[in-house]
């Protein structure tokens, strides 16, 4: 059962998209790491609440783009096949 | 595609058209899909809203009853919003921003009710990256003149490649952000709703409703505009 060239590509393919998704693990890391100076902060400045946790979310919300990225790649591969 | 992932499943995620128009555009076929759909029931929902509020500040009380109340909390909302960041300069602004926050909020959100999200269609949030763009360039030159410019060689020449890539990827790093957050969202529920049994297709994706659409998008809308607020202020 001989495996044929656009075969081989697909498969390729597969394993770069699943690749593509080791991108997950920053922005994982990034947003945990914000969450937790965003709750010292709260627990030293009650007070800042709000203020605290808007810019925690937007810093998040940059921080996870990476992350998107990667799964925009492993989309196309996985979809759109630009090399099939 | 593998085992579970067959054809009629990728479709439920996928942008389908609906409609096809009867002339060509640059050589390629021109169709109506359901997101241009879902966008203009969104248009015209938003424009029915703006008239009806129209008619309500048209005869508005001192003190605010009823339907007045919420209007007033809605722009109260998006005015502090655009003061935070903006300061003095935010009467200018609050009219883009608080159009392109609610235009995103709502189209987010639609996903709640059956439609495909506008936004989870690079051809929808690339034009509003391409808008802010303009708006930022725009600023840049009006407020700054030529130095706008002669930026882009500061500290030294030699990062001038890094500068022009910083300036130019803006419009693409933000709409990429709003397309792939809501992009996601609308993959994991057309595989919940198109892989698993019928029985846990009833209550269980409420809760992956709440964050897909209603945390996630809210979120993104507010980072949208929260974003856009920024970009503008550097240039100020």
């Amino acid at each position: 059962m001989g495996i044929s060239g656009i075969d081989f590509i697909y498969g390729c393919s597969a394993i770069g998209a699943g690749l593509a998704l080791i991108a997950g693990v920053g922005p994982g890391v990034g947003q945990g790491i914000a969450a937790g100076y965003g709750a010292s902060a709260v627990g030293r400045n009650p007070g800042a609440k709000s203020d605290i946790t808007s810019t925690m979310l937007l810093g998040q919300a940059v921080a996870e783009t990476t992350g998107l990225y990667g799964l925009v790649v492993a989309i196309i591969l996985m979809f759109v096949k630009p090399f099939g | 595609m593998g085992l579970f992932l067959d054809a009629n499943i990728a479709e439920k995620f996928m942008i389908k058209g609906v409609l096809k128009m009867p002339f060509k555009f640059l050589g390629q076929d021109v169709w109506i899909t359901d997101s241009i759909l879902s966008m203009c029931l969104i248009c015209l929902i938003l424009i029915v809203f703006a008239i009806i509020c129209s008619v309500y500040i048209k005869k508005a009380k001192l003190v605010p009853v009823g339907f007045q109340n919420f209007i007033e909390m809605v722009v109260e909302l998006i005015d502090n919003m655009v003061q935070g960041t903006l300061g003095d300069n935010a009467i200018r602004f609050r009219n883009y921003i608080g159009t392109i926050f609610v235009f995103i909020l709502l189209a987010n959100l639609s996903g709640l009710i059956g439609l495909r999200a506008p936004t989870a269609d690079y051809g929808v949030t690339l034009p509003l990256g391409v808008f802010t763009f303009i708006i930022i360039q725009f600023q840049g030159f009006k407020n700054n003149g030529i130095n706008n410019l002669l930026d882009l060689f500061k500290p030294t020449p030699l990062l001038f490649p890094i500068n022009i890539i910083g300036e130019v990827t803006t419009p693409i790093t933000l709409s990429l952000r709003l397309f792939a957050n809501l992009l996601s969202g609308v993959i994991i529920m057309g595989l919940w709703y198109g892989m698993i049994p019928l029985l846990f297709r009833l209550g269980l994706p409420t809760f992956l409703h709440a964050y897909c659409d209603l945390f996630s998008g809210c979120i993104q809308a507010y980072v949208f505009s929260m974003l856009t607020m920024v970009y503008v202020s550097q240039k100020l």
